[in-house]
């Protein structure tokens, strides 16, 4: 379990994951020395799995990203398995969840401009097995996206 | 730079090396590439200056932080025009267990991913804190289940 020098740790860190571990030591108020033994037991414990590099698409020339909610027909016990592995076999597809509720899956979706998006939607996407229902948020902007957690 | 088809193999390996680990050395990245430090470092501060990451972030088991529960919630304004988007987006913004928020165009006008501790947590937040926002209007929630991200195209 976390004590409250890790809470206070994990607070620091999520809010700049790239600070320098002398100065994230300074922040949460220890010592550099008990930083990485805290660190190194949160890694080992499962808690902290990683530090993620946010790749930011645009700059690679992928200039639209589409979130596509899906339905599947369920009357197969085998659809959400077979749509899952159909949906990673797309490299365009960058995160893919699965729900409780009115939709069953969403997946994030990146495109070079609207007619890659349009031929990799009637090509890639529309073609997935076992859809019922799909429909599209077209994301403007990021207004908020530290994913930090309020610990 | 630079579209994606213009990175060579080394530079999409390194891309996919940070994603996984922001923090990797120049120096392991390097050995694991054949390249040398130097070389490799040149490259990194190349990709990071070019934007190619927007950050980085915490990979955190959250159930064993006590946040047994993730909410995809899609959320329609309820009175365009009067309210502002920006109040809404404020105010949206700084609450702690709203993790992202997305401005999107379809059939809701912000996209949020919320944590709570257990679905009675996720209640309080939903009514304290989600339909106490200005302008709000349909909600509709999903509990998520299971999550992947994907390495994308690189």
């Amino acid at each position: 379990m976390l004590n409250d020098t890790d809470r206070r740790i994990l607070r620091q860190y999520q809010a700049a994951p790239e600070t320098p571990s002398t100065e994230l030591a300074e922040r949460a108020g220890v010592t550099p020395s008990t930083l990485a033994r805290r660190l190194a037991a949160m890694r080992e414990g499962g808690v902290l799995r990683g530090v993620r590099g946010v790749v930011h698409w645009p700059a690679l020339g992928y200039d639209i990203e589409v979130m596509l909610r899906v339905t599947l027909e369920k009357t197969d016990p085998r659809a959400f398995d077979e749509f899952l592995a159909g949906a990673r076999g797309v490299p365009e597809v960058t995160e893919i969840q699965t729900f409780l509720g009115s939709v069953d899956i969403r997946l994030a979706v990146i495109a070079r401009d609207l007619a890659h998006y349009q031929a990799l939607y009637r090509e890639k996407l529309l073609t997935l097995p076992h859809i019922a229902d799909i429909e599209a948020l077209m994301h403007v902007s990021l207004v908020k996206s530290d994913e930090t957690v309020p610990l | 730079m630079s579209a994606l088809e213009d990175l060579d193999e080394i530079d999409r390996a390194l891309i996919r090396a940070l994603a996984e680990d922001a923090n990797a050395s120049a120096g392991a990245l390097g050995r694991r590439l054949g390249l040398s430090q130097p070389a490799c470092w040149r490259r990194i501060q190349r990709l990071r200056a070019a934007g190619v990451f927007r950050g980085a972030r915490l990979d955190l088991d959250l159930e064993r932080l006590g946040f047994g529960v993730t909410v995809f919630l899609g959320i329609k304004l309820a009175t365009k025009g009067r309210v502002s988007l920006e109040d809404f987006e404020r105010a949206v913004r700084a609450i702690p267990e709203v993790q992202v928020v997305d401005h999107v165009l379809g059939a809701f006008d912000y996209r949020l991913r919320v944590v709570a501790r257990d679905l009675p947590d996720f209640e309080r937040v939903l009514r304290r804190r989600i339909m106490t926002l200005p302008g709000v209007g349909n909600v509709e929630a999903n509990v998520m289940l299971s999550e992947e991200r994907r390495p994308g195209p690189v």
